[in-house]
């Protein structure tokens, strides 16, 4: 996204604050720029915005819109962090907590989670909904990648990722509404069947514990990982690694 | 053969009375007793009625993640369950012996749950009875009660379990489920702080847990009619020994004495565990009954966990307990000791040498630094056998070229202990309630009996596919819908007339 120098008068109002923005940028960019934390799991830094998580979602004069995709303008009064937002933003991830299958007391991404961060952020303690419990095989026919598809989120993040920094297309979302679910572009379906590497950076991206480097688990103890180090809200520890 | 007490000759006509559930142990058990006319005790059994099916669903789960989930079988000892994985684990990986570093972090994780879990059941769920009298106003009889009457026991009680949950928390960076074992090691050292934070307070404990088996022991002394002869019966006894007969309890080989106290099984391999014994299903209960092949069932059950380790092993490795060790079996003049109230004295004196196991490691510069990881050749399958506070713990995997694992086996403590509990309520059934009326504290007797072996019984209840099944499907008003049992054979039968639930 490109961006060019700050003109001094153009900014907007994040909750009342006054956040300059440089042309093009959108209201999550410019927020973050400037120190902010508005929760977003799909958006990152280095990817087009996708605008599908919705966690994001700010008022904009009023209206909602995603943060991530709408464009900084001068003179908007953008509301972000208010109780009514942020309880839909905990409802958003009470849903997505359960579509999938987010056992955090066994899935070795816990404390290094932008899902469980986001949502110990928000104040989740439940799921509140009932449980989907979706059973999608895991993937282990990779020699160096694990893939646990009842974690997925459908962020895209992997999607993204392996089209446009790896150039290998490995990763699609296929089916629609409720039954949408990530596959792997291979003539098995199997990521075993592709020329993947631990070096991709689709291998890193993921916000969650889909894709995992296999064999590495719990190697980080307790105290040292991303989330224990630092809150989601901090800079720096906002997005996917 | 049926063992005696366990199957009604004519159950038709029989009086029921069911204690449900039983309260003050870890899980969801019930026992029933059937009463003729006469109140004459003609049935007694102790059912597990829940279970969980972890054996299941560890099928397919990367093999480096087990370690962490199965500690969800249990909330008050999961180290046993975390390191019994971790150990099979490093098996199945080849990376066998773990380095000096990794095993004394792991060993100082394991005493310390070993000691704050004695330390839970003695001070919090038994001491009621034990303190105030199997009889005494149901009231009072509970850990509110120790509080008040007893402040200095209830304050030790609660200080030694902190400690050994602080011990946890230093080693797997939790004080509950926490991560510190994987396969191959460890994923971290003790902190200068946090030995120090422990070291500060270890002698206190040490003291303490003398207290505590001074406790257990008066006990005794003070009424041996009813400590001696309650809920006895002579069994078999099993567990891990280190391999120059010393207590371990994180590892060892394989040791059984017979009543008599003579050994007839010694040395053997912890892999070798499937070759020893096997399991029987029962069908009126969820908790299968473990056997010695080579006795087979009638005369193969046996005991294992406190009672068990202090008379198995040759000595104990730690000077105040072994003192103590050597008082206990005193106690037996000659014989060993089958009282199941003695399980309470043997606790106590694994808390004094879990406690000197601990303060012997704190001083220990090698849990400071050194290498945590080992790797080793990848032969796919790996047991793992531990100690842990109830009794012997096998964990059995195997795992395929793709990471995954194809098969599980759980033998935990307390299910070794199914046949050796069931005899205890059946001694105390035919001791104290044959034909009389029966009352709150005398079923409190058969309580307390169970509680003795500390049983967890959802630990023990965690295999899927062989039990027996009673599954009920209700509509929305209460009516029957369907009723489905099936056979421990696994034969699966529709019958909507049949009674609900297992067979008394």
């Amino acid at each position: 996204m490109s961006t060019s120098t700050a003109t001094p008068d153009a900014s907007f109002t994040l909750d009342g604050e006054d956040v300059p923005f440089r042309p093009g940028e959108t209201i999550l960019q410019a927020a973050q720029r400037a120190g902010h934390y508005v929760p977003h799991l799909c958006w990152h830094p280095e990817f087009h915005p996708h605008g599908s998580c919705r966690v994001c979602t700010v008022k904009v004069n009023g209206r909602a819109g995603a943060a991530c995709t709408v464009q900084a303008a001068a003179g908007l009064a953008v509301e972000s962090s208010t109780d009514e937002l942020n309880a839909h933003r905990k409802t958003l991830l009470q849903m997505l907590f359960v579509e999938g299958n987010h056992f955090c007391p066994s899935c070795e991404k816990s404390g290094n989670c932008l899902l469980q961060a986001t949502a110990y952020e928000a104040g989740m303690e439940g799921p509140h909904f009932e449980e989907f419990y979706p059973d999608r095989p895991v993937d282990a026919s990779h020699p160096d990648i694990l893939l646990d598809f009842d974690r997925c989120i459908l962020c895209e993040l992997c999607v993204r990722a392996s089209a446009d920094v790896d150039g290998r297309n490995i990763f699609a979302i296929a089916g629609h509404g409720i039954d949408t679910h990530l596959v792997v572009n291979s003539p098995s379906g199997k990521l075993g069947d592709t020329d993947m590497t631990l070096a991709d950076r689709a291998a890193s991206i993921c916000p969650v514990g889909v894709i995992l480097p296999k064999r590495r688990g719990f190697a980080v103890p307790i105290g040292e990982r991303r989330y224990d180090v630092k809150t989601v809200a901090e800079p720096g520890n906002q997005e996917a690694s | 053969m049926s063992f005696d007490l366990e199957t009604a000759a004519a159950p038709a006509g029989l009086r029921r009375v069911a204690i449900d559930p039983v309260s003050r142990v870890e899980g969801h058990g019930k026992v029933t007793i059937l009463l003729d006319a006469q109140n004459r005790v003609q049935q007694v059994r102790l059912h597990i009625v829940e279970f969980r099916g972890f054996e299941k669903f560890i099928e397919g789960r990367p093999y480096w993640e087990v370690p962490v989930m199965v500690q969800r079988l249990c909330g008050i000892c999961p180290v046993s369950h975390h390191l019994a994985a971790a150990k099979a684990m490093d098996r199945v990986l080849g990376a066998h012996p773990v380095t000096p570093t990794a095993e004394k972090l792991r060993r100082l994780m394991h005493y310390g749950q070993v000691m704050q879990s004695h330390a839970l059941h003695f001070f919090h769920l038994s001491s009621p009875d034990l303190l105030f009298g199997f009889d005494s106003d149901v009231n009072l009889r509970n850990i509110v009660g120790v509080i008040r009457a007893h402040p200095d026991i209830a304050k030790k009680g609660v200080m030694l379990r902190k400690f050994g949950q602080e011990v946890i928390r230093v080693t797997a960076g939790k004080r509950v489920h926490g991560t510190g074992a994987v396969p191959g090691g460890m994923n971290k050292h003790l902190s200068i702080a946090d030995r120090d934070l422990l070291l500060r307070d270890a002698d206190q404990m040490v003291e303490w847990a003398g207290d505590a088996v001074t406790i257990a022991k008066q006990l005794h002394a003070q009424n041996p009619a009813l400590y001696d002869s309650f809920g006895s019966f002579r069994s078999n006894m099993l567990s891990l020994v280190r391999a120059d007969g010393a207590m371990d309890l994180y590892d060892g080989v394989i040791r059984a004495r017979d009543a008599s106290g003579k050994i007839f099984l010694d040395g053997a391999s912890d892999q070798s565990y499937l070759d020893l014994m096997e399991e029987e299903v029962r069908p009126w209960t969820y908790m299968k009954f473990p056997h010695l092949k080579s006795l087979g069932r009638d005369v193969g059950w046996y005991r294992v966990g406190p009672l068990a380790r202090v008379q198995n092993c040759d000595f104990i490795p730690s000077p105040l307990a072994e003192a103590e060790r050597r008082e206990f079996i005193a106690w037996g003049r000659g014989e060993p000791v089958h009282a199941t109230l003695a399980y309470h004295w043997a606790r106590m004196i694994e808390v004094l040498h879990s406690m000197e196991v601990i303060r012997d490691l704190l001083a220990d510069p090698e849990l400071l630094d050194g290498d945590l990881m080992t790797t080793g050749e990848r032969t796919g399958t790996g047991v793992g056998i531990i100690e842990a506070p109830r009794g012997t713990l096998i964990h059995d995997y195997r795992v395929g070229d793709d990471d995954l694992v194809t098969m599980c086996n759980l033998i935990v403590s307390t299910t070794h202990n199914n046949q050796a509990m069931n005899e205890a309520v059946r001694s105390v059934a035919r001791q104290f309630l044959d034909g009389r009326e029966l009352t709150e504290g005398l079923l409190n007797h058969i309580e307390i009996a169970i509680r003795a072996y500390d049983p967890c019984l959802s630990c023990a209840t965690h295999a899927l596919g062989r039990m027996p099944l009673d599954v009920v499907l209700q509509g929305p008003d209460g009516t029957l819908v369907d009723h489905v049992l099936r056979s421990p054979e696994g034969e699966l039968v529709r019958n909507l007339a049949a009674p609900v639930g297992l067979p008394a």
